[in-house]
């Protein structure tokens, strides 16, 4: 059943332009389609627009009225959807914010930014509260002064924050490689934006993975997170300082556009005290302990801090022992880069297999990252409704890799990400087996597991709809 | 001593008292007859002098010969990145009023590949004692031209002499609003470069120090022209400047009357690259300081955070 909604001619009846009025005169149909009260809607437009003039305000009521009045006049139907009963006190954000919530609730207290679309919004939701909180948000001139103000920062008792998008990620390189050389925890969200150089700044991609994992010079292994909800980029920061703390070394969160700007509700967080940074210790270090002391099993070594009586040492992006001197003996070098790279291992001991969506066998299995989990998760459940064998798996955990993945892979019978970044169509002209590009997490996952992962990925800047993820499904599956 | 017992003595005695070797660590692997090792030597005995705690102290540097620097000071260090000692020290300083922070730069680093941060660092005017080892060449490296070298000098990229008037750091500095200390010193008299560094330390604010360097490795000629031309030389004298003892006053008799509070006069100095004017060219003690900014709301407990967190949780509530 079709109905034609003559929008346009009906808003004219307002408003001169109909392109502009069009939004509120939806909200009093779809108001009506859902049986909603007006009242709501009435308080929202006058609180909005408080600042603007009466007239505004009385346009808009008025479009949201005639809406409200079309509908029910014009259609033969109407639904009654009861509020999901929770018991639960919710909060409803974008993931921007729920990054600056979960940043005051770690007890962060320096965010050090240069502004970049679609990243900035973090720091204007910190900016707001800091006051407060005890923090601060430092603008600095350029992404590069951002992240080395934030490493100082750091280096001086409490690990801080810096946020930024491709472009800003690049230029933060350098001091990336001088983090994980010196051994300095610090937190980086990179909300990711359509690339590769300016790009697409207001679009989806997933497109920094393996700039993020390889960027840096020489030997740089990172510990790389992916909040996929909203609720989680909030709990992922408290968790990422702890990380970046215990295993001395930076921690990223991988976010996106879509979960920047989109909006979910989920249950309001219960702060807890020991999720907050411990006030800086300036109790007096054990000279005996080196600044590297790395343990031979863990990579793990215990940072002085200035103030710190008998900590002195200097950091040092140069090669150096234990002891913090400079050297560029074979077996120190060899040492040094294996010993941070053990932390990498040491911190995958900590992560637990991820969780399968659907059977833990069948014909497809997708794998996913990301803001993408919803899409994937909804497009497998449909596939199955209709019969077919597949599953999804979402990863949080990008480098190190959740363990087990070869297990389940070897349960399916094919296994694709899906992903929103480029891939080479299999089809196109020139494309054979040996020269195609896969998409970033297929990339890894390959060399990983050695399995013949394929892909499925876009680089349209837009949102992955379940419907286009079925439809590929059900060409996977032959039907 | 003296039949006084601590809690009852007047005076208040200090329970560590730390001598200049104290500040010392390792051996300075510059080369022999290098500006570096005279700064390194003036700053130990400021440390001395003041007293600085080895463990509130903080050395930032970039990367060049001269940042090699911290590697020798017996305090905390931190040798980073080439050209960004600025806003690595910057972050130290934000929420550690309590410490003492430094920043030992080179011409290269500070000129050219840190430039944009140098500016501005004199604008954010956070209290850091900013040294300058300015010897008018990349020395690390092996003999490239620098931004101050003078136009002419043959190097290693410019082996028919370079073809560029050099960036002059002094006008630099005194061009950019908010500039709160500017000095200029020699690394060849030790008396007026340890005066030098003393006053900046002094100043509440982002001091910065040029100091001419010799290096003798790839600057031989300049360096020694540069130490035995005493007739270019000009001292600034005020009562508010920086007080050259007599050795330094007979050495250069040229005296220049400035007041550091006067930056039109400062700047007009600074553009007279005939002489080379040694002093304070500019103090403002009354400049607008981030680092306060910086330290402004700290120490709140987690209670209090966590009301304010609450607080504006609320506003997110459905
Ligand atoms: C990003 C980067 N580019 C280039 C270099 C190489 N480099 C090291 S020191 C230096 C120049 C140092 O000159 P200056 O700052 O004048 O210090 P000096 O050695 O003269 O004391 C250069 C170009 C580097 N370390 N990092
Ligand atoms: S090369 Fe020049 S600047 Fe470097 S240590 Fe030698 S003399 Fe000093
Ligand atoms: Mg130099």
């Amino acid at each position: 059943m079709v109905y034609e909604i003559p929008m346009a001619e009906e808003c004219l009846k307002f408003v001169p332009d109909p392109k502009k009025g069009k939004n509120m005169w939806v909200l009093g149909m779809l108001s009506y389609i859902y049986s909603r009260d007006l009242k709501t809607a009435e308080d929202q437009i006058a609180s909005i627009f408080k600042k603007k003039s009466q007239a505004v305000i009385d346009s808009n009521l008025q479009l949201l009225n005639a809406g409200h009045e079309w509908a029910a006049e014009n259609l033969d139907f109407q639904f009654e959807i009861p509020a999901m009963p929770t018991g639960k006190e919710l909060v409803v954000m974008n993931g921007n914010e729920a990054f600056a919530f979960g940043t005051l609730a770690a007890g962060i207290e320096v965010c050090s930014m240069y502004p970049i679309t679609p990243a900035t919004s973090v720091s204007h939701m910190l900016a707001e509260t800091f006051e407060k909180a005890g923090g601060l948000v430092h603008q600095a001139e350029d992404e590069i002064a951002a992240i080395g103000f934030a490493i100082g920062s750091s280096y001086s008792g409490k690990t801080a924050l810096t946020v930024t998008s491709g472009p800003g990620l690049a230029l933060k390189t350098e001091f990336i490689g001088l983090a994980i050389m010196a051994e300095v925890p610090l937190l980086i969200i990179d909300v990711q934006r359509g690339g590769p150089s300016t790009g697409m700044p207001t679009k989806i991609e997933q497109g920094d993975l393996l700039a993020v994992l390889y960027g840096a010079a020489g030997d740089a292994p990172k510990i790389v997170m992916a909040p996929s909800t909203i609720e989680e980029c909030f709990q992922f920061v408290i968790v990422a300082r702890q990380i970046a703390e215990a295993f001395r070394t930076p921690v990223f969160l991988l976010s996106d556009s879509n979960l920047a700007t989109g909006v979910q509700p989920f249950e309001r967080p219960k702060l807890k005290a020991e999720w907050m940074s411990a006030p800086i210790d300036q109790s007096p270090w054990n000279e005996d302990t080196k600044p590297y002391q790395w343990d031979e099993e863990t990579g793990l070594s215990k940072r002085p801090i200035p103030g710190m009586k008998g900590g002195e040492y200097t950091l040092t992006g140069l090669t150096h022992t234990a002891s913090g001197q400079v050297s560029y003996l074979p077996e120190v070098n060899q040492r040094s880069t294996a010993m941070r790279s053990r932390k990498i291992a040491a911190f995958s001991r900590t992560l637990k297999p991820p969780k399968v969506h659907g059977d833990e066998e069948g014909d497809l299995l997708l794998i996913g990252w990301g803001s993408t989990r919803g899409a994937i998760e909804e497009a497998t459940d449909r596939a199955r409704e209709l019969g077919g064998k597949v599953s999804s798996v979402h990863l949080r955990f990008l480098s190190p890799l959740e363990p087990g993945l070869k297990d389940i892979f070897k349960r399916f019978k094919k296994v694709m990400t899906v992903e929103i970044n480029y891939s080479d169509d299999v089809n196109a002209p020139l494309i054979t087996e040996e020269n195609r590009r896969y998409s970033q997490l297929a990339w890894i996952l390959r060399a990983r597991t050695l399995v013949d992962i394929d892909c499925f990925s876009n680089v349209h800047g837009q949102p992955l709809k379940p419907r286009n993820i079925l439809e590929r499904i059900k060409l996977e599956l032959g039907n | 001593m003296f039949g006084l017992n601590n809690d009852s003595c007047a005076i208040d005695i200090p329970d560590t008292y730390h001598t200049q070797g104290e500040y010392t660590k390792g051996i300075a692997r510059w080369c022999p007859g290098c500006g570096d090792h005279s700064v390194l030597h003036a700053v130990q005995r400021l440390c001395a002098e003041k007293q600085l705690a080895p463990e509130k102290t903080v050395f930032v540097s970039g990367i060049g010969c001269s940042s090699r620097f911290p590697h020798y000071m017996n305090t905390y260090g931190f040798h980073g990145l080439h050209g960004r000692a600025f806003p690595v020290a910057e972050g130290v300083k934000f929420r550690r009023p309590d410490l003492d922070v430094f920043v030992v730069t080179g011409d290269g680093d500070c000129c050219s590949i840190g430039a944009g941060h140098w500016l501005h660092a004199i604008r954010y005017n956070m209290n850091l004692t900013v040294l300058l080892f300015d010897n008018a060449i990349y020395g690390m490296t092996k003999k490239q031209t620098s931004p101050t070298s003078p136009m002419g000098t043959i190097s290693n990229t410019h082996p028919e002499g370079s073809v560029l008037p050099p960036v002059n750091p002094i006008q630099t500095t005194l061009g950019v609003s908010n500039v709160s200390f500017v000095a200029q010193t020699v690394d060849w008299v030790p008396s007026h470069l340890y005066a030098t560094i003393k006053a900046a330390y002094e100043h509440q604010g982002f001091s910065f120090v040029k100091i001419s360097m010799r290096c003798p490795k790839f600057m031989a000629e300049f360096s020694k022209k540069k130490v035995s031309e005493r007739d270019s030389v000009q001292l600034l004298m005020h009562e508010n400047g920086i007080q050259p003892d007599d050795a330094t006053e007979r050495m250069f008799t040229h005296h220049q009357p400035h007041d550091p509070t006067d930056i039109n006069a400062a700047r007009a100095l600074a553009e007279d690259v005939e002489k080379t004017y040694l002093g304070l060219f500019y103090q403002n003690k009354n400049a607008l300081r981030y680092d306060l900014y910086g330290a402004h709301n700290l120490g709140y407990s987690t209670e209090q955070k966590m009301a304010a967190i609450e607080k504006k949780l609320e506003a997110f509530a459905v």
